[in-house]
C-alpha cells in the first residue's frame, strides 16, 4: 500500500526559499501571487495491508522522523 | 580527563575536535557512529560536518543513529555534551535542546569568523573565561537558530542562551547576525547546563599562526572545569 505524506513549515516559520521562488516567480511575469512556501512530499511504500494500521504507523513516522513538530506540519494522505 | 568524539558519515571536523582536545590534554577516543556503547569520557563532542549528506534535515538521521541512545542517556545522566555546527543541529533534533535549526536568513552558506559574547558563566563550559567577548570561526548553510515563543521564553528563563553573536566590543544588534537566528543565538544550553549546542567552532581556534587564540582559551578553561 502507497500512503503519502505532505510536510509543511508551519505558519509563522520563516521559509527563505518560498520567498525566493516568490520573487523569482514574480521576475517572470507571475505577478498575481500572494505568497509561496515549499514542503515536501513522500511516498511510503508498506506492507501494511490494513489501512487505518498503516496510517497509524505512518503517522509515527511523522512524529519520529519525517516532520519536525517544532517548525513543521503533517498531513498524510489517505491510501487509495 | 577523557573524551569521545562521535564520527558519523559525513562529518568532517572530527580530527579536527581530536587535534583540539588532545592538545589541551584530554585523552580522546573515535567512536563510530554504529557502536552501541560509548567509551567512558569525561566529555562527548558531536562534530561539525555534514552527516547523512544533510538528507531530510540537517542533523536528523545523525540523532537516530545506534550511539546517539548512549549519548542521550548519557546527556540525561548529567553527563557533559558539546555539538559544535552539525553537531548542535543534530543535538536539536535529539530534543536535548530545544529548538531548531534553518537555512540561513539569506541563503547563503556563511564561512567567516564571528564575535560572540558569553551570556551565561554559571556552567562548566564557561566558568572562568575571563573574556566576555571570543573570536570563533563559522561555515554553516543552516544555522538560523528557531523556535517558538513558548520556548523562547523557557529558554530566557532559565538563562539557556550561552553565547549571542555580537561585535568585538560585545555589542548584540542585528547587524552582527549573519544568519537571521533569533535574538543573535549562537549557541544555546539544555537546563541543566551540561549540554551545549553551538554553531562555531572553537577547535579552528586553537593555532594562532593559523587562526585565532580564543578556541584555545575555550579548551584550557574546559578542562579545569571538568578536573
Amino acid at each position: 500500500m502507497k500512503i503519502s505524506v505532505i510536510i509543511t513549515l508551519k505558519k509563522d516559520v520563516l521559509d527563505p526559499q518560498g520567498k525566493v521562488i516568490h520573487q523569482t516567480l514574480d521576475g517572470m511575469g507571475f505577478e498575481d501571487v500572494n505568497e509561496v512556501r515549499q514542503g515536501k512530499y513522500f511516498e511510503i511504500d508498506t506492507k501494511e495491508t490494513d489501512n487505518d494500521k498503516a496510517k497509524a504507523k505512518v503517522e509515527e513516522m511523522c512524529k519520529k522522523l519525517l516532520a519536525n513538530l517544532v517548525i513543521e506540519n503533517y498531513k498524510i494522505i489517505d491510501p487509495k | 580527563m577523557k573524551s569521545s568524539v562521535i564520527t558519523f558519515p559525513g562529518s568532517n571536523c572530527d580530527r579536527d575536535m581530536d587535534v583540539a582536545l588532545k592538545k589541551f590534554g584530554f585523552k580522546n577516543k573515535m567512536v563510530w557512529h554504529a557502536d552501541a556503547e560509548l567509551p567512558k569520557s569525561d566529555l562527548v563532542v558531536l562534530p561539525g560536518g555534514f552527516s547523512y549528506g544533510d538528507y531530510l534535515r540537517c542533523g536528523s538521521m545523525a540523532s537516530k543513529s545506534k550511539i546517539m541512545q548512549s549519548v542521550i542517556n548519557f546527556a540525561n545522566s548529567g553527563g557533559m555534551v558539546m555539538g559544535i555546527c552539525n553537531g548542535f543541529q543534530i543535538l536539536v533534533e535529539t530534543g536535548l535542546v530545544p529548538g531548531v535549526l534553518l537555512r540561513n536568513k539569506y541563503l547563503e552558506f556563511i564561512c567567516k569568523n564571528v564575535f560572540v559574547k558569553i551570556n551565561d558563566k554559571k556552567n562548566k563550559y564557561f566558568k572562568n573565561v575571563n573574556n566576555e567577548v571570543l573570536e570563533f570561526h563559522i561555515a554553516h548553510n543552516e544555522g538560523n537558530y528557531f523556535c517558538t515563543n513558548d520556548q523562547l521564553k523557557e529558554i530566557e528563563d532559565n538563562n539557556q542562551i550561552a553565547i549571542n553573536y555580537c561585535d568585538e566590543n560585545g555589542k548584540i544588534e542585528d547587524q552582527f547576525n549573519p544568519n537571521g537566528s533569533i535574538k543573535n543565538i549562537a549557541g544555546i544550553f539544555n537546563k541543566e547546563k551540561n549540554v551545549l549546542g553551538m554553531m562555531p567552532h572553537p577547535e579552528r581556534m586553537i593555532d594562532t599562526s593559523l587562526s585565532g587564540d580564543d578556541g584555545s582559551l575555550f579548551f584550557k578553561n574546559l578542562i579545569n572545569n571538568l578536573k
